[in-house]
């Protein structure tokens, strides 16, 4: 109270204009401040004239019922039904890479944040996650089928005989993990290097082991980076066309291989929103550009529904903290 | 930061009386705050259990004006070097810590008290490249034979950011009760433990209504408050203090050096401190180090008043540091 007090006595009035006005500037100064503006509203154009486009062109093409019914053959587009396949394929591999990214990227980053021993392992580590991160998703995709095709590997997709399909829901989960898996690695990282090294000696000191300081202290206060990681990730993971055609076998219906309940659609074929407005884009096999336009404007809604996340994690994450 | 804190020594050198100073040294001591009755130095008779002649330093008066009852030894120091790398931070120091007592180490920046103090629960293993030569003891039994988890819950540590935990103040104390990183035992089991570790640090009359609440959110003196109960809830042995009021405001600086003088009789004591006033409110042993090495180390009259090294003396009188 006695602050409160005294931050109204003493504090000077807040005193407008006060920002030094940029007319005093040399010319170099004034003209790099423009070009500035000018790149910056420029961007601000394009994001915005992409995302207004793909919603009137969607909001002119998405019926409720496109959500709901399964893509079918058909001569013009009112008779090929919906995208409920892609959209629970999309889920379903968003899920799926998840569930292999998180636990991997979050333990990897552990490691080389926390331990980083041996210290030559963490530095070829790091290496190779950037170079994963740089790495074409359709290279990483190439190289999944070589593996998934494998017949060692065969009981993650449909076989015939020796034959392994080597395309599903688990080998493209997979390789889309390690789209994802650089993000993860990369945000948690980041998280806990931004823990003062004092607040991990304080759980030292009071005889705490480094596994329960990591799992206590570190990894709850670094979780809105965890969180924001994974969302970036599955972002990724649900906009990435190449490992789906490649791996998903692109069968725009869901096509389950086997007959138990959950692994037979895994083990399957299918499509996703990015693969269906692939095929259906103007210059794709089926040519049904409305419902291309439907999809992508869903896909989009979902991304933006994502990144508002980021965005709310991260502001909250920012609550207090400790001074270094 | 350090840097841009006038040394309120500097000033002492200048006069005799300790009158013109002691208007602008106190300015910045907590004991502006305190009323005038406690600002009456130890009423202990000057020279009695070696607490020297000095009624007050700097304008400081001792908190307790009765030194302890009784000492018990704890730690022992026994010819220690410390050295990063090729660097020797701790050049063969030999101190004893006891229970009843509060041991200051002094020094300017960079003079190995930290390193010291960390070494004493083994934190110094943590950083790479730093080797410990000679043997400190815990209650006989050399630190090294102890499994560092075990030492370290009976020698804690409090350091100079407040540090608390991101969670409840009340898991913050839990925490550290708690078997590592179980969840258990339960909350209800654990709450009056609880209750009175935060008591014991004087924070029970802040915090009761709201056990709940995060405990970054408390204000800076009661979030170090919360790491001295969370210090005290494993019941140490020897408590270490790592300058545990260089980042808080005067009042709360006062309510730790209280709680701290408080808590002697029932752990012993080890504080860091660049504040030479702290030391001499609150210690009851001060050991200074210069430059890696352990200059000198007494009674707290014995080194503020009558030193016996010379650089001591110009330490203290604020010819450098």
């Amino acid at each position: 109270m006695v602050t409160e007090v005294l931050k109204q006595e003493t504090r000077p009035p807040a005193h407008k204009g006060a920002v030094e006005s940029s007319s005093t500037w040399r010319r170099s100064d004034r003209v790099g401040l423009a070009v500035c503006w000018v790149l910056g509203i420029g961007f601000c154009a394009i994001a915005v004239a992409i995302v207004v486009f793909m919603l009137v062109q969607g909001i002119k093409y998405v019926r409720p019922s496109l959500l709901f019914t399964s893509p079918t053959a058909g001569f013009n587009e009112s008779q090929t039904g919906g995208f409920l396949d892609p959209l629970v394929g999309t889920v379903v591999v968003a899920l799926l890479g998840m569930a292999i990214a998180l636990p991997v990227g979050v333990a990897v980053a552990v490691w080389l944040s926390e331990y980083g021993r041996p210290f030559g392992l963490a530095r070829a580590a790091e290496s190779t996650i950037e170079m994963i991160a740089g790495t074409p998703s359709i290279v990483l995709a190439l190289f999944g089928i070589l593996v998934f095709s494998s017949p060692v590997v065969g009981f993650l997709s449909r076989t015939s005989g020796h034959v392994v399909y080597g395309r599903s829901f688990f080998a493209a989960g997979a390789m889309l993990s390690l789209v994802a898996l650089p993000l993860i690695v990369g945000s948690t990282r980041e998280g806990l290097q931004a823990i003062p090294s004092h607040v991990r000696e304080a759980s030292l000191a009071v005889g705490k082991t480094k596994f329960a300081t990591i799992r206590r202290i570190l990894l709850p206060s670094a979780r809105p980076s965890v969180v924001t990681g994974a969302m970036l990730g599955v972002g990724r993971i649900i906009g990435d066309t190449a490992v789906i055609v490649v791996l998903l076998g692109a069968t725009l219906t869901l096509n389950g291989a086997g007959h138990a309940p959950v692994l037979s659609l895994l083990r399957g074929t299918g499509s996703t929103l990015t693969s269906f407005v692939y095929e259906n884009a103007p210059t794709g096999e089926a040519n049904q550009p409305t419902k291309a336009y439907a999809a992508a404007f869903v896909l989009l809604l979902m991304v933006l529904v994502l990144n508002l996340c980021v965005d709310l994690v991260a502001r909250r994450g920012k609550a207090a903290t400790w001074s270094r | 930061m350090e840097s841009l804190r006038p040394p309120p020594v500097r000033w002492l050198a200048l006069d005799e009386e300790g009158s013109a100073a002691r208007s602008t040294a106190t300015a910045e001591q907590p004991r502006t705050q305190s009323p005038p009755a406690e600002r009456q130095p130890a009423r202990v008779p000057a020279g009695q259990n070696g607490h020297g002649t000095a009624k007050s330093f700097a304008g400081a008066s001792r908190r307790q004006a009765q030194p302890s009852q009784f000492a018990i030894d704890r730690m022992e120091i026994e010819d220690v070097s410390i050295a990063y790398g090729q660097k020797l931070a701790v050049k063969s120091v030999s101190l004893p810590v006891k229970q009843g007592e509060v041991l200051a180490l002094i020094g300017p920046s960079g003079c190995g008290k930290t390193t010291l103090l960390r070494s004493l629960n083994r934190l110094t293993e943590l950083t790479k490249g730093a080797s410990l030569q000679g043997r400190i003891t815990l209650d006989g039994a050399d630190i090294t034979t102890i499994e560092p988890t075990l030492l370290r819950r009976r020698v804690t540590m409090v350091f100079q950011q407040p540090n608390p935990f991101p969670m409840s103040v009340f898991d913050n104390v839990a925490y550290v009760l708690r078997e590592q990183g179980s969840k258990r035992p339960r909350k209800r089991v654990l709450e009056r433990a609880v209750r009175d570790v935060l008591d014991r640090a004087g924070l029970l009359d802040d915090v009761s209504a709201d056990l709940d609440h995060p405990a970054l959110r408390l204000s800076g003196g009661q979030q170090q408050r919360l790491c001295i109960a969370r210090a005290l809830a494993v019941q140490p042995e020897v408590l270490l203090l790592d300058e545990p009021c260089s980042a808080l405001d005067p009042l709360s600086t006062q309510v730790i050096e209280d709680l701290i003088v408080r808590l002697r009789d029932d752990v012993a004591i080890v504080i860091v401190t660049h504040n030479l006033q702290q030391a001499y409110r609150i210690a009851d042993h001060v050991a200074f180090m210069y430059l890696g090495e352990l200059v000198e180390y007494g009674t707290v009259g014995a080194v503020f008043d009558s030193p016996r090294e010379q650089r001591t003396r110009d330490y203290v009188s604020g010819a450098f540091g």
